[in-house]
């Protein structure tokens, strides 16, 4: 059978919602104070670095950047087999911190799901929020993301791909069709 | 990559790959083990049971640790307080186990291969704590990561395993792995102790000597003179043993100047070991029983995950 794949973002797509999503989480906290970025592995690590950066160039300021590895927090175990499991990397107090957690893909909700109950066992954040590069909706959960680099409908057999370089800067976003 | 095996009895049973995988999840879990709140999720709602058919402190706790920073539940059965003590067989035990609803069984047993017995007879996962003189995964495992910690490699390492290597699982299972991850094993004990045909076990060289087996060794893993399991046939005394085949800091001088001292525990002081030694600055047998959580959690997670697959 063959696939078909359309390509959703491209670079220069990726790095203009990524600086939107970085004046917007911006303009919503007003300003960096008790602002952290945690991203999830493997992929919304990469992107929140950047975002780290984007702020950095608007404020002057570098706010702590955390990384967290959901794997141990799965509720598909059974399902899925054991995966190899990363490193969670959060070098600073989450109590009290205004936590954006940073995905690629939203899909179903539950990986947002596994994170933050990964980050209420590490500490008390004041308030979390959701940054991703695509929403491709079918959520199984109540979640939604507070910062979105693009809305994208799709049905539940297509899988959204996001492909990153040896520096660990996105490439694009396709969309591949059974 | 995936874990594929349903039981973990021993390192032989393993590749290269899948003990690469089990030693790099364990880095991982001491993240865990570093927290404020050492506990996630992963193993909620499963029932682990240690049945434990020899004494143990070491492995047992660390295995039961494991398992309640997966979240499992844990029951531990120990001979004393089982029915072996009436006359049950294996089997039935383990039948009577069974209808308990386990998920996994951590056992330790005198017998060796008693744990592919069982796990003919159970449909929940084992795991070896240690058979016999055959293998104990767990304590290879944790002897391997504790050197990739100091080397950043297991690839080109020498490593003496000195001691009673016929009725050592410990020292199995760590030439099982070992020179599956490129390691070469060098072996030293008095006649008696060494098994026949060890050497063709992999990259194993037996030597007469134990100044051939630890000069110039990255790694001297000295072996427990285990007196409850060899009879008094085996070598003289104890004193004559300590004089050719203990280690001293004069000849840990032969191994290389940051070469690892290691022990599985519990140790003789005195017989396999000077105090200077076992307290010195080269060794590192404390920091083996600290990886021994890490190692035992990652065994733990891939194990449930691996019989999903089968």
């Amino acid at each position: 059978m063959a696939t078909s794949e359309t390509v959703l973002l491209d670079q220069p797509g990726i790095n203009r919602a990524l600086t939107r999503i970085a004046h917007e989480i911006l303009e919503r906290n007003k300003g960096v104070e008790a602002l952290a970025l945690v991203g999830i592995r493997s992929g919304g690590d990469h992107l929140a670095a950047l975002l780290q950066k984007r702020i950095n160039e608007i404020e002057k300021v570098d706010v702590p950047l955390g990384a967290v590895d959901i794997t141990m927090y799965r509720d598909d175990l059974a399902a899925r087999g054991s995966l190899p499991v990363g490193k969670t990397d959060i070098p600073f107090a989450l109590d009290g911190k205004r936590i954006v957690l940073v995905d690629d893909v939203l899909y179903t909700g539950r990986t947002i799901r596994a994170a933050m109950d990964a980050l209420i066992d590490l500490g008390r954040p004041r308030s979390i929020q959701l940054a991703v590069l695509i929403d491709r909706g079918h959520r199984e959960l109540p979640i939604r993301a507070d910062y979105v680099g693009r809305n994208v409908p799709t049905a539940q057999e297509e899988d959204v791909k996001v492909t990153f370089d040896d520096h660990r800067l996105p490439v694009e976003v396709r969309l591949v069709k059974p | 990559m995936s874990f594929r095996h349903k039981h973990i009895i021993a390192l032989r049973d393993l590749n290269k790959e899948e003990i690469e995988l089990l030693i790099s999840t364990a880095e991982s879990m001491r993240e865990i083990n570093s927290r404020e709140i050492k506990k996630v999720p992963t193993l909620r709602g499963k029932t682990i049971i240690n049945l434990f058919y020899e004494s143990s402190t070491r492995t047992r706790t660390s295995f039961e640790i494991a398992a309640k920073r997966l979240s499992a539940d844990t029951i531990n059965i120990s001979p004393s307080t089982s029915s072996a003590t009436k006359g049950e067989t294996l089997a039935d035990t383990a039948l009577n186990l069974l209808a308990m609803g386990p998920d996994i069984i951590i056992m330790r047993h005198a017998v060796s291969g008693s744990h592919y017995f069982l796990a003919q007879k159970v449909s929940c996962s084992i795991i070896n704590a240690g058979d016999g003189a055959h293998e104990h995964p767990s304590q290879g495992l944790l002897d391997m990561l504790t050197m990739k910690d100091k080397f950043g490699r297991l690839d080109g390492l020498k490593v003496a395993i000195v001691g009673d290597i016929t009725h050592s699982r410990v020292a199995r299972s760590n030439i099982q792995g070992l020179t599956k991850l490129g390691s070469s094993v060098f072996v030293a004990g008095p006649p008696t102790m060494i098994p026949p045909g060890v050497e063709k076990l992999g990259d194993v060289t037996v030597c007469g000597t134990m100044k051939e087996a630890i000069q110039d060794a990255d790694v001297v893993m000295m072996l427990r003179i285990q007196q409850e399991r060899q009879g008094k046939t085996l070598m003289p005394n104890t004193r004559e043993y300590a004089r050719y085949f203990g280690l001293n800091p004069v000849n840990l001088k032969l191994a290389k100047p940051d070469a690892m001292v290691m022990h599985p525990g519990p140790i003789n002081r005195g017989v396999e070991m000077s105090s200077y030694v076992v307290d010195g600055d080269q060794s590192h047998i404390l920091k083996q029983v600290e990886n021994g959580v890490a190692v035992r959690m990652s065994m733990l997670y891939h194990v449930s995950g691996g019989g999903s697959m089968e």
